[in-house]
């Protein structure tokens, strides 16, 4: 039995006992024959959970001793590997488990590609026999198995044009194209290992070409992951993309659209919601997959747009707003579950929230909320991962309470313009469908549609209602790389209508982080 | 009443713990591919309750990491993975989600079945621009019944290692398997023996293990390099060189698209033998029944294209 069932087990027990106990006090049902039975009950119960312990602690010194023996082996083995790099030309033997039989002598299986033997020649359209080591051959630094750690570089190339000359009007994502002509959107370092038997870590910087020509650097991810958590728990600590919805979870080379969803951008700002703080992530013990998250962190930033971001917002000048107490922070809940419908397909549907203060005031908040559901159909006989037809929406919705604001006219002969404080309310949602039609390539289809309520200050350029539609078609020469072009149709309240094409490419340096569903 | 409540409290808590005692007496195996899934059934038998990750048909290489296997992974007592980066692409996440200390790396209930088995193909430098080449070598080494065998001991020591009561069993196991296989390894070779030293294309480097075992030669693969889909380029200086060479088989796993093999069959005069990588399909229901199933596929397209043994 496993140590948690026993512990269910022990609990219920406990439980059990506590309510009878204290029901029968509170009937006032004293009977002596009763209290005899009850007494041999209790001492039955007890005898079993002390049993229950012992087994417990048994069950641990038996896996320490286990562990201990494991690890024994591995540094056994680890001698064996130096021992055999010391000796390249001496041929080594395959370690067989006891009850494995060696393979006949007649076939030995190669070791070492340069002791394939003559009947295996080298194929793959002519690759070379294995070389031995030369001055000339680049030195490798992070070899696999050779670092602690795995290094990956990322770079997104964005060239197109738009009917606007104004690009960052009709893309204001922080890592759209931002000019007619070349962006540089996104080139990023990646860091990620285990830090030791009980967190993992990662680093995630990004530098930047901006639409004057300017580099910036920013720490996009940097934290730490729980791996050894009781009660299926995990934390994850540090600067962090929200775990909120899908999309904002991604970096910009994981989309499947050269730029980020409208309605992202008007909720979470031009980088998403990312922030300093800590999530906690439990797995909830029901018989489909699921997951209750509450994410705790700092209200203020740049990735934090909605909330304390220092920035002007609504026509209302930010003000100061210091944390003084706990709801000064940002909480973000988020439950989400997967089905499989079919052998083939699969959903996963989720509901998130995040609730902070805001720097329109000094006693204001903003809530949002969000929904979302992915759909995908990968068939039993893929190859290469195609065919595929994945299907992914979120809807937003956000209550900005926006403080009072006097704001001083240019002319000063005309009154200040009166701000009240007023709700001001936000929505939208984005829909898009992927189909991997054939290997490499993908053709994609996305809707983005945002609307917003008339607040007091007119005009003003982050609401009101747009919607644009884009036909996006990637093709992948393999795994490290890809060439997206997608065109964007777009029409707004404030842009008038307007069209652009982009051609994107990535490409991919080190290791490949596996992909997430 | 409350009496009455007592005891059926207690019942109900007896039953549980005797429903879980019954229970512990089945380990629950997570194995990442079907292969590694039948021959855990083989070594556990009805210790063992396995479940497979990847489809039997599927291409092992791109799985997707759905949700719901980071409840499976959550509730295993032992995984049991290729290695050699075979499920790098998907297994990590899962494992991540799964926070089971049980099965986390370098735990007992971790088993790598590569473990103990010589790799093809290990590179000697790390370079992309050769296509999508495995760091560690070759992960498809399960088609070569020699190493199931080895596989299957490892297999057998990592279950003892979690659960010391039913080593004899995993032992026996393992043992019944290797002794399966021995007594089935003549009747393939003769099957094959007419063919020996005849060269085959390959679409991937699945079945270069498989090849070696049974004197095959693979003379090229349809994919220019491992992982690029067959180019134009690469067919139409691959079709002349077939025909010198006289290669009469094309081996192929039944889920590649299968217009590029027809091609270079009608080309060469060649014949496609569909080979599932995997039991678990239509064709096999355990291991020795793959293998079994992919020989007979293999004679009787040689037999039928009159392949030329080695010269």
């Amino acid at each position: 039995m496993d140590p948690d069932r026993r512990w269910w087990c022990a609990f219920a027990l406990t439980l059990c006992t506590a309510l009878d106990a204290s029901g029968r006090a509170l009937a006032g049902e004293p009977g002596a024959t009763d209290a005899a039975a009850l007494r041999q009950q209790l001492d039955e119960t007890q005898r079993l959970l002390r049993e229950l312990q012992t087994n417990f602690e048994k069950q641990n010194r038996a896996m320490k001793a286990q562990i201990d023996s494991l690890e024994r082996q591995l540094r056994d083995q680890g001698k064996v590997v130096e021992s055999l790099k010391a000796g390249p030309a001496v041929k080594p033997a395959a370690a067989v488990p006891a009850a494995a039989v060696p393979p006949p002598p007649a076939t030995p299986p190669p070791i070492v590609p340069a002791a394939a033997p003559p009947s295996a020649p080298a194929v793959g359209g002519g690759a070379q026999p294995a070389q031995p080591w030369s001055p000339t051959a680049p030195i490798q630094l992070f070899g696999v198995g050779g670092a602690y750690m795995n290094v990956s570089f990322d770079l997104l190339v964005d060239a197109g044009w738009s009917t606007e000359a104004d690009v960052p009007l009709i893309e204001p994502g922080d890592h759209d194209p931002k000019v007619r002509g070349f962006t540089i959107p996104n080139a990023e370092v990646v860091f990620d290992g285990a830090v030791d038997p009980y967190f993992k870590g990662l680093a995630d910087v990004v530098w930047k070409i901006d639409q004057t020509g300017e580099t910036t650097v920013e720490l996009e991810e940097a934290y730490v992951v729980t791996t050894s958590l009781p009660w299926d728990l995990q934390v994850k600590a540090g600067q962090q993309f929200v775990d909120f919805g899908r999309i904002n979870l991604q970096h910009p080379h994981q989309w499947d659209f050269v730029d980020q969803a409208l309605v992202i951008n008007r909720m979470f700002g031009p980088e998403g919601l990312r922030s300093a703080g800590a999530k906690v992530g439990w797995l909830v013990p029901t018989p489909f997959y699921s997951e209750l998250v509450l994410s705790v962190l700092n209200s203020n930033g740049e990735g934090a747009f909605s909330f304390d971001s220092g920035e002007p917002l609504f026509g209302r000048p930010p003000v100061d707003r210091p944390v003084s107490a706990p709801n000064d922070l940002l909480y973000a809940p988020r439950y989400s579950a997967s089905f499989d419908l079919t052998d083939s397909q699969t959903i996963v549907a989720g509901v998130s929230g995040a609730f902070g203060p805001n720097s329109s005031g000094t006693n204001t908040f903003t809530q949002i909320y969000g929904g979302d559901l992915y759909w995908k159909w990968k068939p039993a006989w893929q190859s290469g991962g195609f065919p595929f037809v994945a299907w992914q929406t979120e809807a937003l919705g956000r209550r900005y309470e926006a403080g009072m604001a006097e704001i001083p006219s240019a002319d000063e002969s005309l009154p200040p313009l009166v701000l009240p404080r007023e709700n001001v309310d936000d929505w939208g949602l984005y829909s898009q469908i992927t189909y991997g039609f054939r290997p490499r390539w993908v053709a994609g289809l996305r809707g983005d549609w945002v609307g917003s309520d008339h607040g007091s200050f007119p005009d003003d350029p982050s609401r009101g209602e747009r919607y644009r539609i884009s036909p996006d078609l990637t093709f992948y020469p393999s795994e490290f790389s890809k060439l997206r072009l997608q065109y964007n149709f777009d029409h707004g309240e404030m842009i008038g209508d307007q069209s652009s094409v982009w051609l994107q490419l990535e490409v991919l340096l080190g290791a490949h982080a596996a992909h997430k569903f | 009443m409350t009496r009455k409540t007592l005891s059926v409290c207690i019942g109900l808590a007896l039953t549980a713990l005797a429903a879980s005692a019954l229970a512990a007496d089945t380990l629950a195996v997570v194995a990442t591919t079907p292969d590694l899934g039948a021959i855990a059934r083989a070594v556990g038998g009805d210790r063992v309750e396995v479940t497979s990750i990847a489809r039997p048909t599927e291409d092992p290489h791109f799985v997707d990491a759905r949700p719901s296997f980071v409840r499976t992974l959550n509730k295993a007592d032992v995984l049991v993975e290729g290695g050699a980066y075979l499920e790098a692409g998907w297994l990590p996440p899962l494992v991540d989600g799964a926070r089971n200390s049980k099965i986390a790396a370098g735990a007992p209930g971790r088993i790598v079945a590569s473990q103990g088995i010589a790799l093809r193909d290990v590179p000697t430098s790390l370079d992309r621009s050769m296509g999508d080449v495995h760091p560690l070598g070759n992960p498809h080494y399960l088609l070569d019944p020699v190493n199931a065998k080895t596989a299957a001991g490892t297999i057998a020591a990592g279950l003892c290692a979690v659960d010391a009561a039913g080593c004899d069993l995993y032992r026996e196991g393992a043992q019944r398997f290797a002794a399966a296989i021995d007594a089935k390894l003549p009747q393939w070779q003769s099957a094959l023996a007419a063919v020996k030293g005849a060269k085959v294309v390959t679409y991937h480097k699945n079945f270069d293990y498989l090849a070696d075992r049974f004197g095959l030669v693979v003379f090229d693969n349809l994919e220019p390099k491992p992982g690029i889909p067959p180019s134009p380029t690469h067919i139409a200086e691959l079709v002349p060189r077939m025909q010198a060479a006289g290669v009469k088989l094309i081996l192929v796993e039944p889920n590649r698209e299968q217009q590029t093999p027809e091609f270079v069959a009608d080309k060469t005069g060649a014949r496609v033998v569909p080979l599932p990588l995997m039991p678990g399909g239509e064709e096999a229901s355990d291991y020795v029944a793959l293998i079994d199933y992919d020989v007979k596929q293999i004679a009787a397209a040689a037999k039928a294209t009159g392949a030329p043994g080695a010269r």
